[in-house]
């Protein structure tokens, strides 16, 4: 049995000699050691049944270990060996394989695409409206008083008349609550336009994403349970989001919801400028005068109703710098989202 | 709104951390935006105390001080030159060591001074950034020991807490308001402080209340005005001292970030910051009458404000006049004639509530907003003018003297009662979501100044006079909401409804026809809708910002244009874009059209380069364009036909009732010589489009193919051979494709070969030769007959 198991060690010795083996070298190894007739490893192998069990047992384990060994030691080899024949006698295949033009969406069409999708998940289905709306949609049925200073953050464009380029997605709520009876569930994608001129965090043109639901019995706990649902699904399962008062002529309570800066983790940085936390929409219980001036009943019917703009989410989810990067048509830009070949 | 904390620390009796007051108005009121420590740049200056004074051997204005820094720089007292010439021993002042940053960001060295080395700075004033003296060093009265941190030793240690007021809460525009908030939150009560030397009871003579008119120590005051203007008090004061402020209300006012102007007007802007409440004081000498008129403006009538511009005044405006003319455009700003001067001795104060619709329209007919009109716009507390006007008295008594000889006049022609509102309890647990107790609300509401009494099953609510926006119930259960904290709110998914409302048909053609151009290999890009006209039936914007951006675009392609432009310009010759988007066209009867376009751009190579293909590949052309066209048509207008276009449209899309909604072809842009040929299309979006799909059963028998080459003469499109076959061939034809098209010698001249493959097929069973045979011979006898078009021999 001790002279099975040094012939053993002799031959786990040899397995050196097999990286450095060439063709032939290979195939007269694999004769020699593992050959069918007189291979070495074969022989100690076809002797164990003459063996004592506890002999047989001893050296048995350690042969065909070895034996498992000595092949992929040789295929591996083998192998090696064919690749580097290909490449001389016909290909490389580390060479490029053949591009295509890789097209994609817009970031913020994704992040669009994305926001829509978990509210879909929650019941809420896709809304739309025109882009030139009319000062009573646009303000006054959303309880807007005239003259107001709440008017100041929607300097407007103004078309004719009284028709405005529309300065939030707001006025689609006020045509979905009149066209459709509650239980409402709406999502409201769509362009808005603000007096502003453009600077690297401002666009005169940018995209809002509106949020409608109204029922029997909706409550503040509804809205705070909604809205956090999907701060966790857009941003992280454990992600921190925080609610704080908030003014919207349409909305009462009214609310902001920031959630843990996604840069800094919350110890503060130039992106959340310094408090940790990054704003992402704003909310609130829809303003019995919105359902009043729709039509619907104010005591039976209760909602809440939430606004967000995808570019600035974009930007804090991407580090993305400038919100002119979006309008750019950049193709540099473009292509980093396409993922692909540009 | 800037705040200072130790205004609010004033106000509230006891001291805060500026983090926790940034905290807690957040999560109960308004954001705080950020907060600043001041003088933060004195960190290093000490107390010193100069116990020796000499003369500066070689110079005559200097002195040379031993100063007791308590150890700075090394031990004992310093050596110190000194050139102010009130240095005193045994006095106390500012000292900079050496390695000092003083405010102007000069850094102290150590060094010679005519000869003697200096350690260090004895500092005046200005230097520190703590007023404009710069005669002397400044002298402070402290007991703390020498080398003590100068900001511990002084009251000037301060924060500054920028808060976001919301347009509904003008309570918070003032520091009392803000301090309600926070003795609320933290379970302490807001006491106004005495001002110096008038903690004894006020001798102010009573504020009489009148109707329109009255006399105030010889003032005649009419409110002519009372819809602009409904409550007018007038004080007068005479024998006032106009001069610099104390330190005290100087560093108030310099905390918030405003500039100390004279004793008289920083007294009223203390006011304004503290309560919330606009002042004006004027300088009763300037006054012609003397008499004070609150009347709408005469259309025309101009006056020189404050800021030296001559503004033109109209009816809907108030106007504050004397007997003659306009001293003040009510709410927003005074005549730079009625100010107060350092010669003024006897004064006109104003305490008003101005109608805040007026005062925003004539801030902005005027362009000119000032702190009062942010405030009178937001609504100041009519009910607590009278307590604000005796404060303003005490204050101006304590920092400039003066007296008040005849009580104050109150004009409040409509006196309103403090407005109450009914809570039903079950409402707010119902729109809240979790119960509220009667107790609970009470607590609450109470806490910041709502006077609660029960009333039925509700409670009754009073409404105190410096929250002009809670106005219906949900403004109180607002107010509960944040009192309790919106933290404090569980937020567990409960069961809903599915809703009313289906998907929009146009959000799911968007997005077919996003997802179908992006495959084909086109970036989307979105540009914006403004730009200059680019059609005669552009939409105008009527106030755009600039010429640039003046209308509202009518189609997609020419900013596309504009894209690949900028792509040049970075160096990328390889373009390919699409944008979804509204455009906007003027229409008959006022409301312009406004409907969904795609468009889509190329220019650059038509695929990658890839190193097996030797040659260069070659760029896209109208084949390229004419694929991504009937695509684009194909999903945004189902049932359009793409066709030939003129010489500017290389095709259109015309829809089944023959309007063209796309066009495609070739564009002008301005490019540099190595750009490709640049193609772009349009199409108009048939948002009704539903998508309707259909399953055709797969083929069970084999198919018999067969090429056609055909010699078609000068004007026979290979549309019409096309049509042709399929005719003749049917119902065995399954398929037509152009394999190749051929121009020249081995053709008659003006004519061109081209060839097609054909695909034959019966469902039903297997077909034979002879069937195909006859069947081509069939369409080719119909297209020599009808087009002239031949099979091609040899």
């Amino acid at each position: 049995m001790r002279d099975l198991l040094a012939r053993l060690d002799g031959l786990r010795e040899r397995l050196r000699e097999v990286p450095q083996a060439d063709e032939h070298r290979l195939q007269d190894l694999r004769a020699e050691i593992l050959g069918r007739k007189n291979g070495a490893l074969t022989d100690i192998i076809r002797s164990l049944p003459q063996l004592d069990a506890e002999s047989r047992k001893a050296v048995g384990g350690p042969a065909n270990t070895l034996k498992r060994d000595w092949e992929a030691a040789l295929d591996a080899r083998a192998a090696e060996l064919g690749r580097a024949a290909s490449v001389l006698q016909d290909i490389d295949p580390t060479m490029p394989g053949r591009p295509a033009w890789r097209g994609g969406l817009h970031l913020v069409t994704q992040v669009m695409d994305e926001i829509c999708d978990i509210f879909h998940e929650l019941g809420f289905t896709r809304a739309v409206g025109p882009e030139i709306e009319t000062e009573r949609n646009n303000f006054y049925a959303l309880n807007f008083p005239k003259d107001h200073p709440a008017l100041d953050s929607q300097d407007s464009f103004y078309v004719s008349g009284d028709l405005l380029l529309r300065t939030h997605t707001s006025p689609v709520q006020i045509r979905t609550l009149e066209a459709y009876r509650p239980p409402i569930r709406v999502v409201i994608p769509g362009r808005v336009y603000r007096r502003d001129p453009f600077d690297a965090s401002h666009a005169s043109v940018f995209e809002q994403i509106e949020g409608l639901a109204v029922d029997e019995g909706i409550s503040f706990v509804d809205l705070k349970a909604t809205l956090s649902h999907f701060a966790r699904k857009f941003f992280a399962a454990d992600t921190a989001v925080r609610f704080h008062p908030s003014f919207f002529p349409f909305t009462e309570p009214s609310a902001d919801m920031s959630v843990r800066c996604t840069v800094c983790g919350g110890r503060g940085c130039a992106t959340c400028k310094q408090s940790g936390w990054m704003e992402i929409l704003g909310s609130g219980m829809v303003h019995p005068a919105v359902l009043e001036n729709c039509g619907v009943d104010s005591e039976r019917y209760t909602g809440f109703a939430f606004g967000m703009g995808p570019q600035r989410i974009a930007m804090l989810r991407y580090g993305i710098p400038d919100i002119r990067l979006f309008y750019s048509g950049d193709v540099r830009f473009l292509s980093q989202f396409a993922g692909g070949v540009r | 709104m800037n705040l200072s904390r130790r205004w609010l620390e004033a106000l509230v009796g006891r001291s805060l951390d500026a983090g926790e007051v940034a905290a807690l108005l957040t999560a109960r009121c308004c954001p705080v935006e950020g907060v600043e420590r001041l003088h933060a740049d004195l960190d290093g200056v000490l107390v010193g105390r100069v116990l020796e004074v000499r003369r500066h051997p070689n110079a005559d204005r200097l002195s040379l001080c031993l100063v007791d820094a308590g150890g700075a720089g090394g031990g004992g007292p310093l050596e110190v030159v000194c050139g102010a010439p009130n240095v005193t021993a045994g006095k106390t002042y500012p000292f900079a060591p050496v390695g000092t940053v003083l405010p102007d960001g000069t850094k102290l060295e150590r060094r010679k001074i005519r000869g003697v080395e200096s350690n260090g700075m004895l500092c005046s004033a200005r230097e520190l950034g703590l007023g404009q003296d710069a005669d002397g060093i400044l002298e402070i009265d402290t007991s703390a020991a020498p080398g003590t941190r100068l900001l511990e030793a002084l009251p000037i240690a301060d924060e500054r807490i920028a808060l976001e007021v919301y347009a509904n809460r003008p309570d918070l525009l003032g520091h009392k308001g803000v301090a309600r908030e926070l003795a609320a939150a933290l379970g302490a009560t807001v006491k106004l402080p005495a001002f110096p030397g008038t903690d004894r009871p006020s001798a102010l003579p009573p504020i009489r209340r009148s109707d329109r008119a009255g006399v105030v120590d010889g003032v005649e005051v009419r409110l002519e005005d009372p819809e602009g203007a409904p409550r007018y008090l007038i004080a007068v004061v005479r024998g006032v001292r106009v001069g610099p402020s104390p330190a005290w209300l100087a560093d108030r006012l310099t905390a918030v970030g405003q500039r100390p102007i004279n004793n008289i007007v920083d007294a009223t802007n203390y006011i304004l910051f503290e309560l919330n409440q606009p002042m004006h004081a004027f300088d009763l000498a300037r006054l012609r009458g003397p008499a004070i008129v609150v009347r709408r403006a005469k259309a025309g009538e101009r006056m020189v404000t404050l800021d030296g511009v001559t503004r033109t005044l109209t009816p809907e405006m108030t106007a504050i006049c004397d007997a003659e003319r306009p001293t003040i455009v009510a709410g927003v700003m005074g005549s730079a004639e009625s100010e107060v001067t350092a010669t003024t001795t006897d004064l006109v104060l104003e305490c008003a509530y101005f109608q805040p619709t007026r005062i925003r329209r004539t801030r902005r007919a005027l362009a000119l907003t000032s702190e009062s009109s942010y405030r009178y716009e937001r609504g100041v507390d009519i009910q607590a003018l009278p307590d604000a006007l005796r404060r303003a008295l005490d204050l101006i008594q304590s920092v400039a003297g003066g007296s008040v000889r005849e009580g104050p006049i109150d004009l409040w022609p409509s006196p309103e009662q403090p407005r109450a509102v009914f809570l039903r309890p079950d409402r707010v647990t119902r729109l809240l979501g979790v119960e509220f107790k009667r107790h609970d609300l009470e607590r609450l509401l109470s806490s910041v100044g709502f006077v609660v009494a029960p009333k039925d099953e509700r409670l009754g609510v009073q409404v105190p006079g410096w929250r002009p926006d809670v106005a219906r119930e949900v403004d109180l259960i607002e107010e509960v909401a944040r009192l309790s904290s919106y933290d404090a709110f569980p937020d567990e998914l409960r069961p809903y409804r599915p809703g009313t409302v289906p998907d929009a048909v146009s959000e799911q053609v968007l997005t077919r026809l996003r997802a179908a151009l992006a495959q084909a290999g086109l970036l989307e890009c979105r540009s914006t809708p403004l730009g200059p006209a680019d059609a005669p039936d552009a939409v105008p914007l009527r106030n755009p910002l600039s010429t640039e951006e003046s209308h509202l675009r009518s189609r997609l392609i020419p900013q596309l244009v504009a894209r690949v432009e900028y792509n040049w310009s970075v160096r990328e010759r390889d373009v390919r874009l699409f944008e979804v988007g509204t455009v906007f066209h003027a229409a008959d009867g006022g409301r312009p059209d406004e409907h969904l376009s795609v468009a889509g751009i190329l220019t650059g190579a038509r695929r990658p380069l890839h190193w097996t293909e030797a040659a260069k590949v070659p760029d896209m052309d109208i084949w390229d364009l004419k694929q991504h066209f009937e695509l684009a048509a194909s999903v945004a207008a189902p049932g359009a036909r793409v066709v030939p276009g003129d010489s500017a449209d290389v095709w259109r899309a015309t829809a089944p009732d023959g309007r063209v909604v796309g066009r495609a072809g070739r564009l002008e842009a301005d490019a540099p010589k190595w750009a490709g040929a640049v193609l772009g299309f349009e199409v108009e979006i048939d948002v009704r489009s539903e998508r309707r799909l259909t399953f055709t059963p797969l083929p069970e028998q084999p198919a018999m193919v067969q090429d056609l080459s055909l010699v078609l003469p000068g004007g026979v499109t290979a549309e019409q051979v096309e049509a042709v076959l399929r005719r003749e061939a049917r119902p065995l034809l399954e398929r037509v494709q152009v394999l190749d098209e051929y121009r020249g010698p081995n053709v008659p001249a003006g004519t061109r070969g081209v060839t097609w493959r054909c695909v034959f097929r019966d469902a039903a069973r297997t077909l034979r030769d002879r069937e195909v045979d006859d069947v081509i011979r069939r369409s080719l006898a119909a297209l020599e007959g009808e087009l002239g078009v031949r099979r091609r021999t040899g």
